[in-house]
């Protein structure tokens, strides 16, 4: 089974990478860009029994810091 | 006076020799070297340094593998019997991603690596770390860092501030750190982590000793323990 998770910083949490990447884009003239935050995508292959309590717990534990980011589970293909 | 001290080394530490020769110069007495993947501490241990650098590079966040790692289950173990527990740096990081301090540290706001001495204001003089400080003292401890700004939601940081749990903070906020925070304390008081590298200023070489203090607090918390 394919997994996609999605890590991004909660609303409110500063991203001065975003906005160094905003800057950038408006330097190369694209105009309209309103807000830039950047996340993380992380590709898991996990057997096809795994539990959905077993990703929630690995996101929770290790793929994000719920501190400061938000995580999506994304099942590929289904 | 007997002071057994270890200092963890994980994959990519760089400031673990530093942090062992500051506490030896201090104590007079060579710390005990620990490696990562050690399943266990050595015992009646009086002080535990988790040193600055870059542990497994940084890979996911800074600090998240270290965390992790088999000897931490054994920090966080020592560190809820009451051990003294300083993280520097990247052990700051890594203290906030074992769970075992509160808020995270995030990339620099001005996104720059950080490489200077800053002054800092002693925030609380009430944990063994600080006790021999005055409210309000200034320090002057270099930082070098590139993920320093440290965060915690409003709640967390009025919590933090409410339970004077706030060790040291930047005179001049460098990083973006919220509420200028430099340094913080466990709800025991027990667990310190702070961005600034006391251990490079505790030689008159260092251009500064006011690192040392930080070091002597606990000996003196020791001794009258």
């Amino acid at each position: 089974m394919n997994i996609r998770i999605h890590v991004s910083l909660k609303p409110g949490v500063l991203d001065p990478q975003g906005r160094a990447v905003h800057h950038a884009l408006d330097g190369l003239g694209f105009a309209g860009v309103e807000d830039v935050r950047i996340g993380r995508l992380i590709e898991l292959t996990v057997a096809d029994a795994t539990s959905d309590a077993d990703l929630e717990a690995m996101c929770e534990k290790l793929l994000a810091n719920t501190v400061i980011e938000n995580y999506r589970i994304e099942k590929v293909g289904q | 006076m007997s002071f057994r001290a270890a200092v963890v080394t994980f994959p990519g530490s760089n400031c673990d020799r530093d942090m062992a020769v500051a506490v030896e110069s201090i104590s007079g007495q060579q710390p005990i070297r620990v490696w990562h993947g050690d399943s266990a501490l050595p015992d009646r241990l009086d002080f535990i340094a988790l040193p600055g650098g870059f542990s497994y590079g940084d890979y996911l966040r800074s600090g998240a593998m270290a965390a992790n790692s088999p000897i931490m289950r054994e920090v966080a173990a020592a560190a809820g019997r009451g051990v003294p527990v300083l993280g520097v740096c990247n052990g700051f990081q890594v203290l906030t991603e074992a769970g075992l301090l509160p808020g995270a540290l995030m990339r620099n706001a001005s996104q720059h690596f950080i490489c200077r001495t800053v002054d800092l204001t002693v925030a609380n003089t009430d944990s063994l770390f600080t006790r021999g400080f005055e409210a309000g003292q200034r320090l002057r401890i270099p930082v070098a860092h590139h993920d320093g700004n440290y965060f915690a939601d409003e709640a967390t940081l009025d919590r933090l501030e409410g339970d004077g749990r706030v060790a040291l903070r930047y005179v001049e906020n460098c990083n973006g750190s919220r509420r200028d925070i430099a340094g913080v304390l466990n709800a025991s008081g027990n667990v310190l982590g702070m961005m600034p590298h006391p251990e490079r200023a505790v030689d008159a070489a260092h251009g500064g000793t006011d690192g040392r203090a930080l070091f002597e607090n606990v000996l003196k918390a020791l001794a009258h323990a």
